[in-house]
C-alpha cells in the first residue's frame, strides 16, 4: 500500500512541477509589470503563449541537422528529470536514492551542453554569440554550485536531496555562518542559470545582448515551445531548491497524513509566490551588467562556495 | 599460468614486426598486420579479464636479460587491469586501423612499428623486475617515436619526435634513478625485494618525487606535459588513440606500482604533492585545450587534464592510506582506476573520431570544417557520444568517475593534516572548474567542427567513414554507455585491486537494488545509472508521445535569421576563436598572456581589418626554453675540448689520474 | 550543541568577514564609503550582541560609539573631503579585482590555521570569533597594500581597527578606557592623514601615491 502511495506521489510530483512552472513565470511578469505601473499580461498567459506555440508550423533553417530537431526534447527530458526530484511539498521521494544533488545539477548541465549546441547548429554568428556567453557563464556557475553541494553535503552528512531536507528540517542544523555563505552564493547561481537579470535578460529583443534567446533564436513551433517550458522548469527547479534546502518548514515527512500535505502544498505556494516577488522586485531594482563584469559576479559566488566549504573543512561547528 | 599466455601473446606481437617488414610492400599488408594485432590483443584482453575476475596471482621467469637476475614477469590484480585496459585500446585502434590504415601513405614507416608498440606495453605493465620494466618502457618510448615521426616529411612531426625523444630520456633516466634507489646497495631489482625492504623515510621522498617526475613525465603532468601536445597529433590517428588513451595509462600503471605497492606506507605529506600537483594539471590541460583549434592537438591537451583528474583521485587515495582510513582510500583509489578505464575508451573514440575528419577532409583545423553532421552523419554520432561522456554529463561514464572522485572528497574533513584541510577543498574547486571548462571545450570542438555550415570545400566534400572505422567506433560508444549505466560492475571488478593495494575493498555493489552504486553507505549517497538514463529516455518519449498527438506537425524550411540581410557567407558564422574569445578574455589574460590586437582600416580603405591573437606558453617560456638556452650554452663551453692541441689532451689524462690518487689516499 | 546565541554571534562575525571581502573590489570611492559604513553597522550589532548575551551593558556604550562615529560621522566627513579636494573618485589597485579576492580567501584560511591552532585549549566558539577578527584584521591591512588612493588607505585602516575591537568585545571584557583611546587614536590619525591630504593635495595636485613616489625621488 506504502508502495503504491510512494509512487503516486512521485508521479503526482512530477505532474505538479510541470504544470506550476508556467504560473510561476507569468506571477514572476505580473509582479515585475505592477512594480512598474502597468497592468502586465495576465497570470495565466505562459500556458496560452505554450498552446499556441504548439499549434505554429516548425520553420527550420536550411542548415539546421536532425540534432537541432532532438535537443529540444532532450532538454526537456533533463530538466524534467531534475526538477521531479527536488522535493517540493512532501521529502522522501520515491526515486530520490537515484540522483543526488551533484547528479541534479550535472543533468541540468547535460541540458545546458546540448543547448549550447542547438546554437551553434544552423550556423550564423547570433547562435555562436549566445553559446559563447553561455559557456563563460556555466564555467564559473557549475563550479560555484558543486562549492555550495560541498557545504550542504558536509554539513548534512550526504549529498542525497531527501536526506539534506530532512536534516535542514532537523533542530540540530542551528545558525551557521558556512549556510548563510551557500544561500548567498545560490541565490547568485540561480539568477545566473536562469538568465536573468543582472546576467542576462529574458525579455531582450537585441541580439547582441542576448545570452540565452541568441542560442534559441532559430527554434519556432512545437521545438520552442519544448525550450520555453524548459526554462520555466528549471527556474521552478531554482525556486524549489532553494526552498527546501533553506526555508524547509512545511514540508511533509514521507509519513505524513493528508492535512500535513495539505499544509505542505499551502506552503510551497507560499513559498514559490514569496519567491517570485523577490525575484521580481530585484530585477527591476538592478540594471543588466555587462557581459565581461559577469565573471566577477559569478567569481564571487565561487569564492562563497569555496569560503563556506573551506570553513566547514577546518572548524565542524562552522 | 596467465602470465605465460600472455607472454606468447607478447611474442606474436613482436614476431609480426619483422613479418609486417617483409610484407610491407604487398596490398595486403595493411590488413594482415592489423588483423592480426586485433585477434591477439583481444585475446590478450580476455585472459587479463579473467586473471582480474577469478585467477590468483600468476608469476613467471624468463632467462633473459642480466645473468643473476632473468627477467620476472607477474600478473596481479593492479597488472591484470591495466592490461585490461591496454588490449581494450589495442584491441580498439586495430579495428579501427584495419579501415583507417588503407588511407596511409607511407605504411611500411608504421606497420613494423605498431605491433611492437602494443607489445612494449604490455612487457611494460607485466614486468616484475626493474630491468624488464625499464627495458620494455624505453622500447615503448622508442616504438612510438618511430610512429611519431613517421609522416618525416612535415617539419613539425620532426621537431615534435626530437622534443618527445628528449622528454622520454629524461624521463627514463629518472625511473632508473628511482630504481637505484629503492634496490638499494645490494642491487636486487627484482620488485619482490624491493616490496620487502622498507626504505628510510628520506629515501621514500625522493624515490616519490623521481617517480613524479619519470612517470608524470610519461603521463602528461604539468610541467612535464611540453611534449603531448606535439607528439600526439603528429602521429597517425590510431596510434595517437594508443598513446593518449593507453600509453598516458600504463605511466599511471608505473606510478601506482611504484608508490603504492613498492614504496611501503605513506607519508602524511607525499598526498599533498599528488594532489596539488593533480589540480594544477586538471586546470592548466583544459585551459590550454581550450585555446587550440586545432582538433587533435585540443584531444591531446585534454588528455592532460583527465592524467589530472587521476591523479587527483590517487592524492586522495595516498592522504586516506597515510592515515589508516582504508575505506576511503579504497573509494578513492577506485575512482581514479574507473577514470582511467574511462578515459581509455572516450579518448579513443575521439581521436578516431578525428582521424576519420582528417581522412574526409585533409584538415585537421576546426577553423575550416564546419557542417560535418551532414555529410559524416554516423561519425558525427559517436563523436557526439564521446564529447558527452568526456564532459562527464548523466548517465554516461565520464561522470561516475567524476561522481566517484567527488564522493571522497567529500570524505575529506576527516583527515586531521591541517595542509591537507585546506588543500583538499581548493583541489574540489578546481576539479569543479576544470570539468565545467571540460564541456565548454567540447561544446566548440564538436559544435564548430560537425555543427554549423562548411567553412571550406573540403568540408564540403566530405564523406562517410568506411564500416570498420565505424564498428570500432560504435564499440567504443557502446562501452560509454554500459559503463555509465552499470558501474556497479566496474566498481566490483575493481574490488581485487583496491584490496592489494590499500587494504580493504568498497562496499560489495552487485547485491543492491536496482543496479545502484553505494560508495561509503546507503544513508549518505547512492547513484543509479540505469534510472537516471531510463527516466530521461521516458521523459523525452512522454514529451514526443504529447507532442506528436497535440501539437501541429508541419515542418517547413527558411533561411536562417539574418537580421533582414542577405545570405552571408559561411565566414560569417562563429569560428573556433571566436567561441573561445569569452573564456579566453576571462581566464587567458592571465594565465596565457592572451592579447588580441584588432587593426582597422580608416573608412574608406579597402584593406581587410585584420585580428590578431596573441597566447603566449609561460610554462614553455619559463622553465623549456631557459633550460633549452642553458644546455646550449653549456654545450658551446664544453665543445673547446674538441679543439685542443695534443699537449692540452695530455694534460687533462695527467689531472685525472692525479685527482683520482688523491681520493685514494684521502 | 549549537546554541543560538553563539549562532548568531557567529552569523554575525561571518557577515563582517563578509563586508571586508566587499570592500576590497568595490572601485569607486562612494560606494566604497557605503560599504565601510555597513561595515561599521555590522560591527555595531556585533558588539551590540555581545552585549546582550555576555550581560555587559558597557558593550553598549562601544556599540554606540561605532555606530554614530563610525558609521555615521566618519564616513560623512570623508565624503565633504573628497568632494572639498576633488580626489579623483576611482580607485586605482595594485593588483586587479580576482588576485585581490583571491589572496583575501588565502588570508582568511591563514587566520584560521593561525587560530586554531595556537589556541587549542581555548573555548571552541570564542576561538572561531577570533579567527573571524583575525581575518577582518588582515583584510584591512591587505586592503592598505594594495591601494594607491589614500583616502581608501584610510578606510583600510579604520576597518582594521574594527577588526580589533570586534575581537576585543568576543573575549569577554574591555572596559571602556581602552575603547575610548582606541577611538581617539583614529580621530587623530583621521585628522592627521585630513590635513597632510590638505597639504599634499595643495603642492602636487594629485594624492596618488605612486605620483607622489615620483616626487620622493626613490623610484625612476
Amino acid at each position: 500500500m506504502s508502495f503504491v502511495r510512494d509512487y503516486a506521489f512521485q508521479g503526482t510530483q512530477m505532474l505538479l512541477v510541470l504544470l506550476l512552472s508556467p504560473l510561476l513565470t507569468g506571477f514572476v511578469r505580473k509582479v515585475k509589470a505592477r512594480l512598474l505601473r502597468r497592468k502586465g499580461p495576465p497570470l495565466l498567459q505562459p500556458y496560452r503563449d505554450l498552446i499556441r506555440l504548439m499549434r505554429k508550423d516548425v520553420v527550420l533553417a536550411e542548415s539546421a541537422s536532425w540534432l537541432f530537431r532532438v535537443i529540444p526534447y532532450i532538454v526537456f527530458a533533463g530538466t524534467w528529470v531534475a526538477a521531479s526530484l527536488v522535493p517540493t511539498f512532501r521529502g522522501g521521494l520515491l526515486f530520490s536514492w537515484s540522483a543526488d544533488l551533484i547528479a541534479i545539477i550535472a543533468l541540468i548541465g547535460s541540458a545546458r551542453f546540448f543547448l549550447a549546441l542547438a546554437g551553434l547548429d544552423v550556423g550564423t554568428s547570433f547562435g555562436g554569440i549566445g553559446s559563447s556567453r553561455e559557456v563563460m557563464i556555466a564555467s564559473l556557475a557549475e563550479p560555484a554550485m558543486l562549492m555550495i553541494v560541498f557545504t550542504l553535503a558536509l554539513v548534512a552528512g550526504s549529498t542525497q536531496l531527501s536526506t539534506v531536507a530532512a536534516y535542514m528540517l532537523s533542530s540540530g542544523v542551528g545558525l551557521r555562518v558556512s549556510l548563510g555563505l551557500a544561500l548567498l552564493a545560490l541565490i547568485m547561481v540561480a539568477i545566473a542559470e536562469n538568465t536573468r537579470i543582472p546576467i542576462d535578460n529574458p525579455a531582450t529583443h537585441l541580439e547582441l545582448t542576448m545570452v540565452h534567446e541568441a542560442m534559441v533564436l532559430e527554434y519556432s513551433g512545437r521545438h520552442l515551445a519544448l525550450i520555453d517550458l524548459s526554462s520555466e522548469l528549471k527556474l521552478l527547479l531554482y525556486v524549489s531548491l532553494i526552498g527546501c534546502l533553506f526555508t524547509p518548514w512545511g514540508i511533509a515527512g514521507p509519513d505524513a497524513g493528508p492535512a500535513v500535505i495539505a499544509v505542505g502544498v499551502a506552503s510551497y505556494l507560499g513559498k514559490l509566490a514569496a519567491g517570485g516577488v523577490l525575484l521580481a522586485v530585484f530585477e527591476t531594482a538592478i540594471a543588466k551588467m555587462r557581459v565581461f563584469r559577469v565573471p566577477a559576479f559569478l567569481g564571487a559566488a565561487l569564492m562563497l562556495g569555496l569560503l563556506a566549504t573551506l570553513l566547514l573543512f577546518v572548524s565542524g561547528s562552522l | 599460468m596467465m602470465v605465460v599466455y600472455a607472454l606468447y601473446g607478447v611474442a606474436v606481437l613482436l614476431a609480426l614486426a619483422p613479418i609486417a617488414v617483409m610484407l610491407a610492400a604487398s596490398p595486403r599488408a595493411t590488413g594482415i598486420v592489423y588483423g592480426a594485432s586485433l585477434v591477439v590483443t583481444l585475446m590478450q584482453g580476455v585472459i587479463a579479464l579473467m586473471s582480474l575476475i577469478d585467477q590468483p596471482t600468476s608469476t613467471a621467469t624468463l632467462p633473459l636479460g642480466l645473468p643473476w637476475l632473468g627477467a620476472h614477469f607477474r600478473i596481479d590484480a593492479l597488472a591484470a587491469f591495466f592490461l585490461v585496459v591496454v588490449n581494450l585500446g589495442g584491441a580498439a585502434a586495430s579495428l579501427y586501423a584495419l579501415g583507417y590504415g588503407r588511407h596511409e601513405e607511407s605504411p611500411q614507416r608504421v606497420l613494423p612499428f605498431y605491433p611492437a608498440y602494443l607489445a612494449a606495453m604490455n612487457l611494460v605493465v607485466m614486468a616484475e623486475d626493474a630491468f624488464s620494466f625499464l627495458v620494455a618502457w624505453e622500447f615503448m618510448s622508442l616504438t612510438s617515436w618511430a610512429l611519431v615521426i613517421a609522416h618525416h616529411r612535415d617539419a613539425e612531426n620532426v621537431r615534435a619526435g626530437y622534443v618527445y625523444l628528449l622528454m622520454a630520456s629524461f624521463g627514463t633516466l629518472a625511473l632508473l634513478l628511482g630504481f637505484g634507489l629503492l634496490a638499494g646497495s645490494d642491487g636486487n631489482y627484482a620488485f619482490a625485494a624491493m616490496r620487502a625492504s622498507h626504505p628510510s623515510a628520506a629515501l621514500a621522498a625522493l624515490v616519490l618525487i623521481l617517480t613524479m617526475i619519470g612517470a608524470g613525465s610519461k603521463a602528461g603532468v604539468v610541467p612535464l606535459h611540453a611534449w603531448l601536445p606535439l607528439a600526439h597529433p603528429a602521429a597517425p590517428s590510431q596510434v595517437s588513440a594508443l598513446m593518449s588513451g593507453v600509453m598516458t595509462k600504463v605511466a599511471v600503471y608505473g606510478f601506482v606500482r611504484i608508490v603504492f605497492d613498492l614504496l611501503g606506507p605513506p607519508d602524511w605529506w607525499w598526498s599533498m604533492v599528488v594532489l596539488g600537483v593533480g589540480g594544477i594539471t586538471a586546470v592548466m590541460g583544459v585551459l590550454y585545450a581550450l585555446m587550440q583549434h586545432d582538433l587533435k592537438r585540443l584531444l591531446a591537451y585534454h588528455t592532460v587534464e583527465n592524467i589530472g583528474i587521476i591523479f587527483i583521485g590517487l592524492g586522495l587515495a595516498l592522504a586516506f592510506k597515510a592515515n589508516g582510513m582504508a575505506l576511503a582510500a579504497a573509494l578513492a583509489l577506485t575512482a581514479a582506476l574507473f577514470h582511467v578505464f574511462n578515459h581509455s575508451v572516450f579518448k579513443s573514440l575521439l581521436f578516431f573520431g578525428a582521424g576519420s575528419v582528417l581522412s574526409a577532409t585533409g584538415e585537421r583545423d576546426m577553423e575550416h570544417l564546419g557542417g560535418l553532421i551532414h555529410r559524416m552523419p554516423q561519425t558525427a554520432f559517436v563523436f557526439l557520444v564521446g564529447c558527452v561522456a568526456i564532459s562527464a554529463l548523466p548517465p554516461l561514464n565520464g561522470f561516475v568517475s567524476e561522481w566517484l572522485t567527488f564522493q571522497a572528497i567529500l570524505l575529506s574533513p576527516q583527515l586531521p593534516s591541517w595542509g591537507l584541510k585546506f588543500l583538499v577543498p581548493a583541489v574540489g574547486a578546481l576539479l569543479a572548474l576544470s570539468a565545467a571548462l571540460a564541456a565548454a571545450c567540447f561544446v566548440k570542438a564538436f559544435g564548430v567542427s560537425f555543427l554549423g555550415r562548411a567553412r571550406t570545400l573540403a568540408a564540403a566534400k566530405a564523406q562517410e567513414t568506411d564500416s570498420n572505422s565505424l564498428a570500432a567506433m560504435y564499440f567504443l560508444a557502446a562501452l560509454c554507455l554500459v559503463a555509465g549505466v552499470l558501474p556497479g560492475l566496474f566498481i566490483d571488478a575493481l574490488a581485487p585491486v583496491a584490496q592489494a593495494l590499500v587494504g580493504d575493498t568498497m562496499p560489495h555493489q552487485s547485491g543492491l537494488a536496482w543496479l545502484t552504486i553505494v560508495p561509503i553507505a546507503e544513508s549518505r549517497s547512492s547513484y543509479n545509472g540505469l534510472l537516471v538514463f531510463i527516466f530521461v529516455v521516458l521523459s523525452g518519449s512522454i514529451a514526443a508521445f504529447a507532442i506528436h498527438r497535440l501539437a501541429s506537425d508541419r515542418l517547413r524550411r527558411a533561411p536562417a535569421w539574418d537580421c533582414g540581410y542577405p545570405d552571408a557567407s559561411p565566414a560569417t558564422q562563429y569560428t573556433a576563436s571566436s567561441f573561445a574569445q569569452p573564456i579566453r578574455r576571462v581566464y587567458g589574460t592571465s594565465v596565457f598572456r592572451a592579447r588580441e590586437i584588432g587593426e582597422m582600416p580608416p573608412p574608406g580603405a579597402t584593406a581587410p581589418a585584420r585580428l590578431t591573437v596573441e597566447l603566449r606558453d609561460l610554462i614553455w617560456d619559463g622553465l623549456y626554453a631557459p633550460v633549452a638556452s642553458f644546455v646550449g650554452f653549456a654545450t658551446d663551453r664544453l665543445n673547446i675540448l674538441q679543439f685542443l692541441t695534443i699537449r692540452r689532451y695530455l694534460t687533462l689524462v695527467f689531472a685525472a689520474l692525479v685527482l683520482l690518487l688523491l681520493v685514494l689516499a684521502i | 550543541m549549537h546554541s543560538l546565541n553563539f549562532d548568531i554571534a557567529h552569523m554575525l562575525a561571518g557577515s563582517l568577514v563578509l563586508v571586508s571581502f566587499m570592500q576590497l573590489y568595490q572601485d569607486r570611492l562612494y560606494a566604497l564609503l557605503n560599504i565601510f559604513a555597513l561595515h561599521a553597522l555590522v560591527l555595531a550589532a556585533s558588539v551590540a550582541w555581545q552585549a546582550f548575551i555576555q550581560d555587559a551593558p558597557h558593550l553598549y556604550v562601544t556599540a554606540a560609539i561605532a555606530l554614530i562615529f563610525k558609521a555615521i560621522v566618519i564616513p560623512i566627513a570623508l565624503h565633504r573631503i573628497i568632494v572639498r579636494l576633488g580626489i579623483h573618485r576611482e580607485i586605482e589597485t595594485v593588483v586587479g579585482v580576482g588576485p585581490a579576492m583571491l589572496l583575501g580567501m588565502g588570508l582568511v584560511a591563514l587566520s584560521m590555521v593561525v587560530m586554531l591552532r595556537v589556541t587549542a585549549q581555548a573555548d571552541p566558539l570564542a576561538r572561531e570569533d577570533l579567527a573571524f577578527a583575525l581575518s577582518v584584521v588582515l583584510l584591512g591591512l591587505l586592503m592598505m597594500v594594495t591601494r594607491r588612493n589614500a583616502v581608501s588607505q584610510v578606510i583600510g585602516f579604520m576597518s582594521l581597527e574594527n577588526g580589533l575591537v570586534l575581537a576585543a568585545t568576543g573575549a569577554k571584557g574591555m572596559p571602556l578606557v581602552v575603547e575610548i583611546s582606541v577611538a581617539f587614536s583614529v580621530l587623530i590619525a583621521f585628522i592627521v592623514i585630513g590635513i597632510f591630504l590638505f597639504r599634499i593635495r595643495e603642492r602636487f595636485d594629485t594624492v596618488d601615491l605612486q605620483a607622489l613616489d615620483k616626487f620622493r625621488g626613490e623610484r625612476e
